[in-house]
């Protein structure tokens, strides 16, 4: 910035006799603005953008919440008369029960699994590259195509997965047409998908961890567990923390999975916040409905995302 | 130019670039055609996929015109999608006339968010010989009318000739009762190579809407009129008996196939394949099995709804931006007529779709079942028996057995209450060990919530 006003007008120079007037306050002000004209000229295209496409649409949504509209006369406001509705509705429960249902199962099952992977190809010798492009490789897939690809493999007639079972004498399952299995199978599906992503974050927070440690453990006699438990893991303590931070609020918003392979199905067991909230908007155009929901969902994950900063902001 | 002026400039240009973008993006489009033309935007223009719908819809917009000279119609693609109605109508970009299914108005209506057309009815010929059922449809408690059916379906049972001839059973006399359907949905499946007897949908909302229609044939309802309010009307023993009716055939025939969470277009593509003996279906399904699904119409039989009692209405019409102007809503209304509701062209009109082998005979589009009893219907009968070319036999049992059927429309708020029954449903078809008597109450108090909400 000093750059730029040395090459503006050449400021005035107070003599050491003759001591500066103090400049008017508008006279700052109108000097630092038209000294700093370019940048907010550039700043404007993404003041623009963020005002146009992140910002109004969360005030209007706030908005939303509070009001009944059909976008043909002016919006009435109805207090939380939106909530009572969300509240008055018995999947409003069953949609928050499942997303967090998903979310345990996909901490459990998806938290652990890329981990995993990420040590066993961190340890290989040969052919490693290759390996990292085939675990990363159905990130590259749209997820409405990973939904239908596994949609056959669950198919529990012919499908995939029970043609195996059969073929080594084991009793085929319901998959995704059972409510003791839909959900277990939804987070199977979403972990497959995007577990590429967190293998390689995992496999660079690896590649941090000094040789010398391992070096000095196995020179203590660790074995493998062992070098796991006390070198791997609390090198890599604080990558595995933000992870489960950006995994908890992603998996919370969870809505392709089930819209594309179960509709909510079987019996609501599959029906999550998202999910419900589509429904409210786009099926039964009640924007105002759909919009209390998403502020719920947006305080919620708020709070997660609060802490992530701060675990970040320690950490720094 | 100094190299600050000019990056001061750019600064600005880019700047008040994107002002005019945004309130280029603000600002609403002149619709006012040339030469004082009243310019009015209609949906419903098939896709180029579909080259023939296309080619009648275009030539049709051209021949509108051309008797229609202070009128400027402008085509665009699609139908009813509520995924975007409510973004187009806050845009500005809904069209002036735009299609709908029959389970829209009433949310339309109620949120007023198509135009009141009333006043401008009394210029439009022939509205007194559309069946008032479907005409109520459109119209509010009032008494004022937001829109016109021009098409409409009854649901029936759709099956597959061949295998009903394959599997010993008589095409020509099909099921007309529940049990029949149950007895020969068990020979069609004991053809084996994983043939399915009978199918039914259980996702997105289409379980409660069939669950809806076997209700209506058993003589049940789903929601009832309870003073000011509704309430729901299938916790009793009329949907015990349509669960349970489903919940044998699925477990203990063993008819339905393993793989549920079916939707329609699933359950076409098994039609379609050859690999399913019956669903409950409109008639308009048969020509979306012949073109998408590779069927063949000699394969196909329509059959009116199992149970006797009654059948469940459906279909389509147009209704108006509730922003137009009077004169594009008399435009509008002028367009729907000429092109769907109107006598004086059907005989060149079918005459066209004969020419290219199209299916004419089916109580279906290009000749729907929209008509009461008189000179508009007798002609259109006619006509539709001059240029069948398609196997009328095949469909005569739905149509004979049709004025037998209580015809009901769906019920209000019918999504919401859709997607309580979808529940039941699939618990029946899903879960082997399902407690009915538990899904059909848990569906009552979600489709009670949604219909406390009908204003």
């Amino acid at each position: 910035m000093s750059t730029i006003t040395s090459r503006g007008a050449p400021p005035r120079v107070p003599s050491v006799t003759e001591p500066a007037p103090p400049a008017a306050p508008a006279g700052r002000l109108r000097r630092r603005l038209t000294d700093n004209l370019t940048a907010y000229g550039f700043l404007c295209a993404a003041l623009v953008c963020f005002a146009l496409f992140s910002w109004y649409p969360i005030v209007r949504g706030v908005l939303l919440s509070f009001q009944q509209v059909n976008f043909v006369s002016d919006p009435v406001w109805v207090g939380w008369e939106n909530f009572e509705t969300l509240f008055a509705d018995p999947l409003f429960l069953t949609a928050w029960r499942n997303t967090l249902l998903f979310t345990g199962l996909a901490l459990v099952v998806g938290f652990a699994i890329p981990f995993a992977v990420a040590v066993v190809l961190n340890e290989l010798r040969h052919a490693k590259a290759f390996f990292r492009m085939v675990v990363y490789l159905p990130v590259m897939l749209p997820p409405v195509v990973v939904a239908i690809l596994w949609k056959w493999f669950y198919d529990p007639g012919p499908g995939l997965f029970n043609s195996l079972l059969r073929s080594v004498g084991l009793p085929p399952l319901a998959w995704l047409n059972s409510t003791d299995t839909s959900m277990l199978s939804l987070v199977l599906v979403a972990t497959w998908a995007s577990m590429g992503s967190a293998t390689l974050i995992y496999l660079a927070a690896l590649a941090t961890i000094p040789g010398e440690l391992y070096e000095a453990a196995e020179l203590d006699g660790a074995t493998v567990w062992q070098r796991l438990r006390h070198v791997t893991v609390p090198q890599t303590r604080f990558v595995l923390l933000v992870m489960m931070l950006m995994q908890i609020i992603a998996t919370m918003q969870v809505f392709t999975e089930p819209y594309v392979m179960t509709g909510g199905g079987p019996e609501d067991s599959t029906v999550t916040v998202l999910l419900l909230l589509y429904r409210y908007a786009f099926t039964y155009n009640d924007f105002g409905t759909a919009s209390a929901m998403s502020l719920l969902l947006f305080v919620f994950l708020g709070g997660f995302s609060a802490l992530y900063l701060r675990l970040t902001r320690t950490r720094s | 130019m100094s190299t600050t002026i000019q990056r001061r400039s750019l600064a600005l240009v880019l700047a008040a670039g994107l002002g005019l973008t945004v309130t280029a993006c603000g600002s609403e489009s002149d619709d006012a055609g040339a030469d004082g033309k009243v310019a009015i935007t209609v949906n419903g223009q098939p896709p180029k996929t579909q080259p023939f719908d296309r080619k009648i819809f275009d030539e049709d917009v051209a021949k509108f015109e051309e008797e229609h000279p202070d009128i400027d119609i402008q085509p665009r693609e699609g139908f009813m999608d509520p995924k975007t109605f409510s973004a187009k109508l806050a845009g500005g970009q809904l069209e002036d006339v735009f299609y709908v299914y029959l389970t829209d108005p009433a949310n339309l209506i109620a949120r007023r968010q198509a135009a009141d057309i009333t006043d401008y009815l009394a210029d439009v010929p022939h509205v007194d010989q559309i069946q008032p059922e479907l005409k109520e449809i459109f119209t509010d408690d009032d008494g004022r009318v937001y829109g016109l059916p021009t098409a409409n379906y009854s649901m029936g049972l759709l099956y597959n000739r061949k295998l009903f001839t394959e599997a010993g059973l008589d095409p020509d006399q099909p099921p007309a009762t529940w049990d029949e359907v149950r007895e020969a949905a068990k020979k069609i499946t004991a053809l084996g190579d994983n043939t399915v007897g009978f199918a039914e949908y259980s996702k997105n909302n289409q379980g409660g809407w069939h669950f809806t229609a076997w209700m209506y044939s058993m003589g049940g309802e789903v929601a009832e009129k309870q003073g000011a309010g509704w309430a729901s009307a299938f916790n009793n023993d009329t949907g015990r008996e349509v669960a349970e009716t489903l919940h044998a055939m699925r477990w203990e025939d063993d008819t339905m196939g393993q793989k549920q969470l079916l939707v329609i277009e699933d359950v076409q593509r098994m039609m379609g394949a050859g690999q399913l003996g019956m669903y409950l279906a409109a008639p308009d399904n048969v020509p979306t099995l012949v073109n998408q699904f590779n069927g063949d119409y000699a394969d196909y039989g329509l059959a009116p709804m199992p149970g006797g009692e009654g059948t469940l209405l459906g279909g389509e019409g147009y209704m108006i931006n509730p922003k137009a102007s009077p004169e594009k809503i008399r435009a509008g209304l002028q367009w729907i007529q000429w092109k769907y509701l109107n006598p004086d062209r059907m005989d060149a009109n079918l005459q066209r779709y004969a020419d290219q082998g199209q299916p004419i005979g089916l109580p279906a589009s290009p000749t729907p079942d929209i008509w009461v009893d008189g000179e508009v219907r007798d002609t259109q009968e006619s006509l539709k028996e001059k240029y069948a070319t398609v196997p009328v036999a095949n469909y005569q049992p739905f149509v004979d057995g049709l004025a037998e059927l209580d015809k009901k429309i769906e019920p209000p708020n019918a999504q919401q209450v859709y997607a309580a029954l979808d529940n039941v449903m699939q618990g029946v078809l899903t879960n082997r060990d399902t407690d009915i008597g538990q899904l059909l109450a848990d569906a009552e108090s979600k489709a009670n919530q949604a219909l406390a909400q009908v204003r």
